[in-house]
């Protein structure tokens, strides 16, 4: 069989494309947004002293380990959905964020237990509340460490995205698949539309890298 | 000014504190000293509550530290901790570190406590570090900041538990110059130390503990030439003669 290229579909749709790859940013840095406090939140109740607060954090980290994002996204919508719809969008965010959430909270407990024990006896010891060490000592110092595995996180929930097209969450990948749907150019396509998911996780690691060398910088 | 009264105290089986009571009057210097394990190190933290006491009572400046109905974050304002590891916060600046908790904690504003942290890391010999993180700084130097930073919260009293163990030989007398100073300002003070020498100069009392217990008290000229307690003698014919 003789398969004819036609890349002129990329640029005569660029539109399309830009759009798409805009409302997959949009959805993941929304989502983002809202699984920094959750992992935060579930972090740090996955170590406190409370044992309820502490089985509740790890039964959310553990469930959202446990079960796939596709089927997350699915119950929201078409499950939760008969009772309280959200809509493809923010059903689409509320998956993305609650299961990015769970990730992150693993990250963040391991970021607070690697900063030395020290340096919560200190803040205590000046008369620092439990409260006021884990904001101005703690978990600052746990963010330096957890901004590598955090940029992962944030790279995978932006490959992730791309599933919210099974519950018409409008994306690039959606969007790419009506195109696709319309003008039959597969390859072409699929092709250009990895290549833009390539270009926003790489840029994205790049800014980071960046992040984190100012802030090595300061600690010289 | 501290008052130990009955403490004792258990880590799971292990009794590491018996029957520990012992009066630090105001303005004195006290050294805790004993070979390792007897205790000191959890002794001078229960002083300030990083340690649990299981049965009897701590008193600092009239205020009953474990008492379940004590602001615990308002006492330890009143006394200052210095730890043989510095444990300074990397993240922050010299004068970061000092001026952190009197704004935090006791609301100063950025300007007083940036005056006040500014004059200590002076008089601490640190005057033209104000702006280096404890990465850049030299073992004695971090151990000086993270004396000003005890210091910046105006304690009645200061714990030190072996703050210059970790320190390289010539940094030693640096961090000790600045303890003696505390000691000539009337700084009330329990120093947990193995400078025996600089014991038997600054301080009122030797406190030797072995084995969770307080085995002997005396005044420097008597305890290192004449001390009563066998233990005591073992010990410091092992340590003198090294
Ligand atoms: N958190 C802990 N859990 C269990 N046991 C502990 C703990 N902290 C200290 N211990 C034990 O309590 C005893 C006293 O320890 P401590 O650190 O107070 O001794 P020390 O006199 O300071 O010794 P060193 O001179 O080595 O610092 C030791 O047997 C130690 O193993
Ligand atoms: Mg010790």
């Amino acid at each position: 069989m003789d398969i004819q290229l036609d890349w002129s579909v990329i640029p005569n749709n660029m539109d399309v494309f830009i759009q798409g790859a805009l409302l997959t940013l949009e959805i993941s840095a929304i989502s983002l947004l809202l699984s920094i406090p959750l992992g935060v939140i579930f972090g740090i109740g996955r170590i406190s002293r409370n044992p309820v607060i502490r089985f509740i954090s790890s039964a959310y980290v553990e469930i959202m380990r446990g079960v796939p994002l596709l089927v997350l996204l699915m119950w929201i919508y078409f499950g939760l959905g008969q009772f309280f719809s959200l809509g493809s969008y923010w059903g689409s965010i509320v998956g993305l964020a609650t299961f990015s959430g769970a990730f992150l909270a693993e990250i963040v407990r391991s970021g607070i237990q690697a900063v030395p024990k020290g340096q919560m006896e200190a803040a205590r010891s000046a008369g620092m509340s439990n409260f006021q060490a884990m904001r101005y000592i703690i978990l600052p110092q746990a963010f330096r460490r957890i901004l590598p595995p955090m940029a992962s996180q944030f790279i995978i929930l932006i490959k992730d995205s791309s599933l919210i097209s099974v519950i018409a969450g409008v994306d690039l990948t959606l969007k790419a698949k009506n195109l696709a749907a319309t003008s039959f150019r597969y390859i072409e396509i699929w092709t250009f539309v990895a290549l833009v998911y390539f270009i926003m996780t790489f840029s994205l690691s790049l800014i980071i890298r960046q992040i984190e060398k100012r802030m090595l910088k300061n600690e010289q | 000014m501290i008052s130990i009264k009955n403490v004792n105290k258990s880590f799971g089986n292990h009794h590491v504190l018996t029957d520990i009571n012992l009066e630090v009057p105001k303005s004195n210097v006290v050294a805790l000293i004993g070979p390792s394990g007897a205790g000191k190190s959890t002794l001078i933290r229960t002083i300030n509550a990083l340690e649990e006491i299981d049965t009897g009572e701590i008193i600092v400046d009239g205020i009953s530290i474990h008492d379940k109905k004590t602001d615990i974050n308002k006492a330890r304002t009143n006394i200052g901790f210095v730890f043989q590891s510095f444990n300074l916060y990397p993240f922050l600046s010299a004068l970061e570190n000092v001026t952190i908790a009197p704004m935090k904690v006791k609301g100063l504003s950025k300007a007083e406590a940036e005056k006040r942290g500014k004059e200590l890391l002076t008089s601490l010999g640190l005057g033209d570090k104000f702006d280096a993180y404890p990465g850049r700084l030299s073992g004695g130097q971090q151990q000086r900041v993270a004396i000003a930073r005890a210091l910046a919260m105006d304690p009645q009293v200061m714990l030190f538990d072996e703050p210059t163990s970790a320190l390289d030989p010539e940094m030693v007398k640096e961090v000790l110059d600045a303890i003696r100073q505390l000691a000539n300002d009337g700084m009330t003070m329990v120093v947990v130390t193995h400078e025996m020498g600089f014991a038997k100069e600054i301080c009122d009392q030797i406190v030797f503990m072995a084995e969770g217990k307080i085995v002997e008290v005396a005044p420097p000229e008597k305890f290192f030439t004449n001390p009563d307690s066998k233990r005591a003698q073992d010990f410091l014919s092992v340590v003198l003669n090294h």
